[in-house]
């Protein structure tokens, strides 16, 4: 049976208030569709994790879906704040966030565990720093083999993961290539998966090249279809970062009527990803990627 | 700052390359005298060889032309704690006498005046990486006597409770690699000595005296006993920055 479904079908279905959200992708395929779904559908609550909560979070926390967040790096890349989760964090006048705090390294030992389904991933890492201080679920375990000390961090283990990919079949075999993130450990972590793609293919195309295969459909609940969803970030192959808009998100942000006035005018204000693309005609001719094939791989025997 | 932070590569070695000025360091230096450099960034680009100056360590020019992609996990596990990183290269909010960075909060963690970033990959980059290079402009706010938050460890010297390194030195607490060795600033070169785990003054840039640069450091600044003398960046240095790498300013300034 086929697990395609429109977004407002799978949010409304998989994401609850009061759930462990992770919508992953390290720049590449970061699923705002999801997020202003989300943000549509007033989810209250809910504890966000991703290593850098990037635009899509700041969106969420000033829309007031987010009661925590996890992370390890939250900032604007290569531009600055962002500065809705700044409010909360100072405490200026925004509702509080509670934060958890940890590095890449641990933020991604903390997915491999819950892929795993391990409680605990262990590291050698956070000696002289100050993060096991401020979060203490930053622990110590020794080696039961060398008797060495290695720090630790707990598993995560998300009520869901939204996938941003290039493709897959209607089952769910999801492909992606370019930076993989952590979403393949996201994905495995997580008690359901939405998988959102660019494009649908017949599972002959995933068949054709399985090394692609990030995903397999056995751990997707559901499929969607949503063409440049991952808009302002990228999708490689298909369209180029938005840099203008993660520049111009420094302006909006760093004021709460505009950063409201954006979300009615371009969350709030469409009821889908169709819709908000009506009102960005022009982001095909500035970002469609140009064609960089690689030859065929042989995979005969 | 670019150049001369560019001139610390050796080619061939494996970089682990930071946001920022670092990013345009390294690809100068891949433009200029280590065109075997290997880009690593924790995007899991490795080997990169990008044909445009990535805006974020997770531009898509990074993928296109690279030796290898991987996730995140490998990056950190296979290649950072494995050991096989060369030169860690970091920026930083604050800098303190120990050489400990701070990319986390100004003032206290629970109630910060300015919240930053945070870690991201630089906790982990400083102790793993075998030396740790920072670049960052000389300031009084930016150069403190002790950093606000360890974010990325320096050299000892530094405590906290439960945290911070209790005046044990790196090799104690089990940190693989050397740390931070180098702060190359916009007006001089500072280094740590070995024998107090302690940033001097190395070297200065032309026209800038000894006395300019205590200025905008908040301890008594110690100089090495030699001083050497930062060479200008060359014509072409100079024309790769301004004409090829950077046209649009991004991390260039004037």
């Amino acid at each position: 049976m086929s697990k395609v479904t429109s977004l407002r079908d799978a949010v409304a279905r998989f994401v609850h208030d009061g759930d462990t959200v992770v919508i992953e992708g390290f720049t590449h395929l970061i699923c705002f569709a999801a997020g202003h779904e989300i943000i549509r559908q007033g989810r209250r609550d809910l504890t966000l994790c991703r290593l850098t909560p990037d635009l899509i979070y700041d969106q969420m926390i000033a829309a007031g879906c987010a009661r925590k967040l996890v992370f390890s790096w939250a900032g604007n890349p290569g531009v600055g704040s962002l500065h809705a989760f700044r409010r909360a964090v100072e405490g200026k006048g925004a509702p509080p966030l509670e934060i958890e705090e940890y590095s890449h390294f641990g933020m991604v030992a903390r997915f491999a565990a819950g892929a795993a389904r391990l409680p605990f991933w262990p590291l050698r890492n956070y000696m002289g720093t100050d993060l096991p201080r401020v979060n203490p679920r930053i622990r110590h375990v020794t080696c039961p083999y060398t008797g060495e000390t290695l720090a630790t961090v707990p598993a995560l283990n998300p009520d869901v993961s939204i996938i941003h990919a290039q493709r897959a079949d209607a089952q769910g075999n999801t492909q992606i290539w370019g930076l993989l993130g952590v979403q393949k450990e996201a994905a495995f972590a997580s008690a359901h998966v939405i998988v959102v793609v660019e494009e649908l293919v017949d599972e002959a195309v995933i068949r054709a090249d399985p090394n692609r295969t990030v995903i397999p459909g056995m751990i997707v609940d559901a499929v969607v279809v949503e063409p440049w969803g991952a808009h302002p970030s990228y999708a490689q192959g298909y369209y180029d970062r938005d840099n203008e808009f993660y520049v111009a998100w420094e302006a909006i942000s760093r004021d709460r009527e505009a950063l409201e006035r954006y979300l009615d005018d371009f969350v709030r204000g469409v009821s889908d990803r169709a819709a908000y693309l009506k009102k960005r005609p022009e982001l095909a001719a500035r970002l469609k990627a140009k064609a960089r094939y690689c030859p065929g791989v042989n995979y005969g025997f | 700052m670019a150049s001369v932070a560019a001139r610390e590569l050796v080619d061939g070695e494996v970089v682990f390359v930071g946001i920022g000025l670092p990013n345009l360091a390294c690809n100068l230096a891949r433009a200029t005298h280590a065109p075997h450099l290997v880009l690593v960034y924790e995007s899991g680009a490795v080997g990169a060889a990008p044909v445009r100056l990535p805006v974020s360590i997770g531009d898509p020019a990074l993928v296109t032309g690279s030796l290898m992609v991987c996730g995140m996990a490998d990056v950190f596990q296979l290649i950072l704690q494995n050991g096989r990183i060369d030169v860690g290269f970091l920026g930083g909010a604050q800098i303190d006498r120990s050489g400990n960075i701070n990319t986390t909060v100004i003032g206290t963690y629970e109630r910060p005046t300015v919240r930053l970033p945070g870690s991201g990959g630089a906790a982990e980059i400083a102790i793993h990486a075998r030396r740790t290079l920072v670049v960052a402009k000389l300031s009084p706010r930016a150069f403190p006597e002790r950093v606000d938050f360890i974010t990325s460890p320096g050299h000892g010297g530094a405590g906290g409770d439960g945290g911070g390194g209790g005046g044990a030195s790196r090799r104690q607490l089990g940190m693989p690699g050397a740390g931070p060795v180098k702060v190359i600033t916009d007006k001089a070169v500072l280094e740590v000595d070995e024998a107090t785990g302690e940033l001097v003054l190395a070297a200065l840039y032309p026209g800038v005296e000894a006395s300019d640069v205590r200025a905008r450091v908040g301890w008594p600044l110690r100089c090495r006993p030699r001083l050497g003398r930062v060479e200008p960046p060359t014509a072409t240095e100079l024309r790769l920055l301004r004409d090829v790498l950077d046209p649009e300013r991004r991390y260039l300034q004037g």
